[in-house]
Order: structure tokens, then sequence, then C-alpha cells
């Protein structure tokens, strides 16, 4: 659906994205992370055809990014929640989207019930003529959503849409990006909130200027454990970790935490050397309740490659 | 370029100024002071003049009319990009399959007809009053006549359209909005000039033919101006450049 090829965009001296290729496949939830200034909103913006590239190649649906004659096609194709929502203050959430829906041919009958069905999906039906601007911010990222639904693109952007939510919106806001997901709808997700990153996308791209990885979230963590990185095994004990417990945990790693009855054992190979594990706490006297292993953390990987990639 | 799509946009515009109260005000309150103020002043001041002299005085006023269709379009055109950037709206409409000149057609229609509503219906208030006022005097109703035709269906709409078409250039270019309003207001300054003119007597503004070339002028430099306005549009940077 997505496909770039040395995607590079300067601002004067400025490389705001540095030779970036990707793909990204009908139906996949694709998330670009990475720190503020990382070239995330222009990759979108270029991609929208919203701004042009310096340089390089992108194509979405087959249609060429660059070409002029085909970027009101692929503006057709695509919706998009820029990272802010700007949605007319004055105008009431149904003619907002009613006023979008009509920019993008969308016939009447279907507009209509397209308006209704997102609104209801998204819980504003019933603020349907309430003027946008008495909305609050998660209301208004939710219409906003729904503006760039309203057309049903096949591909979706969306820039930072949990950004500034509070927690209650947010997850609002991820549920029905989960629900859009189901719909086998293709999405990218700029985001630099990891947690949201691995719940909801299929595969992700660290971006940092430059492209620094891509991956399943799995494939990610994987990467950095054989990269010299650790995983964690996680021991629930039923009491406190006594010293002789510590003392055989340690003889088998250099690095064992303890919190309550919980024990952290840092590993290189858990799948390998849990065994050990629960061989060393039992001879040592201790009761297990439950092992398991925690890995390299998609944080773990993201700060990793972002500060190898040199971060801002 | 797809008419309906500029309508639409238009047709949005209309609906958000609706809630602009002081906008809206502007456009029904100063056409209206000026229809009943000056043919109040005249029917005063005209008592001591003959009405030769009153014949001379009448066709310039309706420039007033010229002059105030671009003063009312300024804060409309102004609103319609630089609005839309403050808003932060521009960036999804632009993301949307719609062409830069069915944008900009469709902000300067926004931003022409209600200022020429207003303008016309200021206008023919103008010349009833000024007739009810004039008529002792010239023993005949002044208004209208081919010249006020001139100046009222084709100079006024061509002014305007100019004045839409440089504020919609100069809020596509300037990155803040009171600046573009300021820069917008300059427009008056060709419609000023040529009143003034007028009244020193270095243009016969009662003069058909010279009316005739203002409008060709205008028809010339409206033409030029939309594919100006076109040219510099530049979705680009008003998405990166503007604070």
């Amino acid at each position: 659906m997505i496909e770039t090829k040395n995607l590079t965009r300067k601002f004067g001296d400025v490389t705001a994205v540095d030779d970036v290729t990707f793909r990204v496949e009908e139906g996949e939830v694709f998330g670009f992370l990475g720190p503020n200034g990382a070239g995330k909103t222009t990759t979108v913006r270029m991609l929208c055809c919203l701004i042009s590239k310096t340089s390089g190649e992108a194509r979405i649906a087959g249609y060429d990014v660059g070409k002029n004659a085909d970027s009101l096609r692929i503006r057709k194709l695509i919706g998009l929640v820029p990272d802010n929502v700007g949605l007319y203050d004055d105008l009431s959430a149904y003619d907002n989207l009613d006023f979008y829906g009509k920019l993008y041919d969308c016939p009447d009958a279907q507009r209509k019930e397209n308006i209704q069905r997102f609104l209801t999906m998204l819980g504003l039906w019933e603020k349907r003529d309430a003027i946008a601007g008495t909305f609050s911010k998660g209301m208004k990222q939710k219409l906003a959503i729904a503006r760039a639904l309203i057309h049903e693109p096949r591909l979706l952007f969306m820039d930072e849409p949990t950004a500034n939510l509070d927690p209650e919106s947010a997850k609002t806001v991820r549920d029905f990006i989960l629900e859009l997901k189901k719909e086998k709808r293709t999405i990218f997700l700029n985001t630099h909130n990891l947690d949201e990153a691995q719940r909801i996308c299929d595969r992700i791209g660290i971006l940092n200027t430059k492209l620094i990885a891509t991956g399943t979230p799995q494939e990610l963590e994987k990467a950095l454990s054989s990269g010299g990185g650790t995983r964690k095994t996680v021991v629930l004990l039923q009491e406190q970790a006594t010293d002789a417990v510590l003392a055989g945990l340690r003889k088998l790693s250099g690095n064992v935490t303890t919190e309550g009855n919980k024990l952290t054992v840092e590993l290189k190979d858990p799948e390998k050397e849990n065994a050990a594990v629960i061989e060393a706490i039992a001879k040592a006297g201790g009761h297990i309740q439950s092992v398991t292993i925690a890995g390299a953390s998609l944080e773990d990987v993201y700060l990793k490659l972002v500060k190898e990639g040199g971060g801002s | 370029m797809r008419l309906a799509k500029s309508w639409i946009i238009a047709a949005k515009d209309f609906k958000t100024l609706r809630k602009k109260k002081n906008i809206i005000y502007s456009l029904v309150v100063i056409p209206l002071l000026i229809a009943i103020l000056i043919p109040t002043v005249i029917g005063y001041v005209g008592q001591n003049k003959s009405p030769a002299e009153l014949v001379v005085l009448l066709p310039a006023f309706l420039f007033y009319y010229v002059i105030l269709g671009s003063y009312l379009s300024t804060p409309i055109a102004s609103y319609t990009i630089a609005g839309e950037k403050v808003e932060k709206s521009l960036e999804p409409l632009l993301a949307t399959p719609t062409t830069d000149s069915e944008i900009l057609l469709g902000k300067g229609i926004a931003a022409f007809l209600p200022p020429l509503a207003a303008v016309l219906g200021g206008s023919a208030l103008f010349m009833l009053f000024m007739d009810l006022t004039t008529k002792g005097k010239l023993g005949y109703y002044y208004f209208p006549d081919w010249n006020s035709a001139i100046v009222v269906l084709l100079l006024l709409p061509l002014a305007l359209l100019m004045s839409v078409q440089m504020n919609v250039i100069v809020s596509s270019r300037v990155t803040d909005i009171r600046a573009g309003q300021q820069l917008g207001a300059l427009t008056m300054i060709p419609f000023v000039g040529l009143y003034v003119a007028g009244e020193l007597n270095l243009i016969n503004l009662g003069d058909t033919s010279n009316l005739l070339i203002i409008v060709a002028a205008l028809i010339v430099v409206d033409v030029l101006l939309f594919f100006v306005s076109t040219a510099t549009f530049r979705r680009e940077e008003i998405l990166t450049k503007w604070k």
C-alpha cells in the first residue's frame, strides 16, 4: 500500500527525513516511532502529497507521490488525522463531517450514513449538533478521526492521535484504532507512545531522521537481545527472597534485583537458563509461585536505537 | 477545475461567517450608514447649491461604495486563508482531493458575495434616499442613470473582485493574520485615488467613456490576479513556514 525508496526531505540545510525506505502492506497497522523532530510529521505530509519530497521515491497504492497527476488520486484514497485536529470550531460536529464528506465526493446517502455510523461509534452522535468549539480535546480528536474516515479511505494516516489526551480519551481512541484494525484498514500511525505502538501496531519503524529499524515489536525486542542485550526472568516467590536464594541466583547472573517477594534476574537466554534458575531457588529452600520471561521491552529497543542513531 | 468543489468550500465559509457577528454588523451597518448620512448631508448642503453644481457632485458619491466594497472584503478575505491557518484547519483541507484553484475560487466566492450583496443593497438605498433628497432641487430623479448603472453593476463588482483576489494573495503569503489585514486594506488605495482624482477634476467620473475604460482595466487586472493568486498559492509554505 505504501512504498518508499530513499525518501528524503530537506528544509534548506536541515535534513528532516533522510533516505528513508520502507513498505507498508495492505491491511497492516504500521507505527512510526520517533522522538520529537525525528521527521515523522514531515514523512506523513510527503505521503499525503501536502509537501514535496527533495529526492527519493514514494508510492501509495501504485500512484507516484511526486506526480501532480497522481496527487488527487492519492488524496482521494487516504484519510488524515493531523497532529492538530484543525476542526471548524464555529460549525457543528455534523457540519464538520458533512463538509469533508462533500469534498471527498461521498454520495448523499453514504455520507449521512457514515456520519451517523462514525459519530455513534465514537460516542458523539448525541452531540452532533453541538458546536465543535465547545468540545473537549478528546471529543475533538474523535471528531477528527471521524472526519478522516468519512469517505472510508483505504489508508489512514494518524499523526500522534492520542498526544495530549487524558488517559480515558486516549484509551477510547486506541480502542477505536483497534476496531479499525479489525476492519483490515491500512493505518500509518505516528506516535512516540511506545506502549501504544506495541499494543496496536503490526510492525514498527523507528525513525530519527533516518529509519533506524523496522520490524514487528517482537522482532525488534529479539534483535536487541541477540545484539548483546539481555532479557529478564521474573520470579514470584511465596516468601521474601532469602540471602541463600539471592546468592544462588547471583552465580547465574550478575544482575539480580529483589522487591518484596519478586525477583528479577537478567539473563542472555532465559528459555535455556530458566531451568537453572528454578533449580537454584529450590536448592536454596525458596518456594516458587510463578516464573515469567519479560524480555527486552520495546522501550529498551527504542531508547537504545535512538541513542545509537544520534537521538535528538 | 470543478466549480462544485469551490461552491462547497464557499458554502462552508458562508456558514462560518454567519457566526462572526462583528463581520455581519459591519456588512450591514456601514453601507446603511453611508446610504443615510450622505443624502442627509446633501439635503442640507444642497440647499445652497444650484442644480448644475449638484449634478457634478452626485456621481462621485457612488464611488464611496466602490471603496467600501474593498474595505468590507478585507476582513473576510483575510479570514478565508489566514483564518483557516490560525484554526489549523488548512492541513486537513489541503489533504482532500481538491486543487489549489478550487480552494482559491471557493475562498474568493466566500469573500466576494457577502460584501457585494452589502454594497449593492447599500448603493440601491443610497440612490433611493439621494433621489428623495434632491428631487425638489433638480426637479427629477437623478438616479439611476447609465453611469450609475456602470458604476454599480460593473465597476463595483470588478473592484470588489480585485480587492478579494489581492487579499487572498496577501493572506496566503503573509505569516500573520493582522499583517494580512493591514496589507489587504491597501487594496482600497487605487479607488480612493480615483475618487480623489475625480474630486480634483483630474478625471471626470461622470463621463461614461472614462468609466468604461476603468471597467476594462479592472477586467484585465482581475483575470491576471486570478492566475497570480493560483501561482503564488504555495501549500507547502503555508504548512511549513506559518507560525
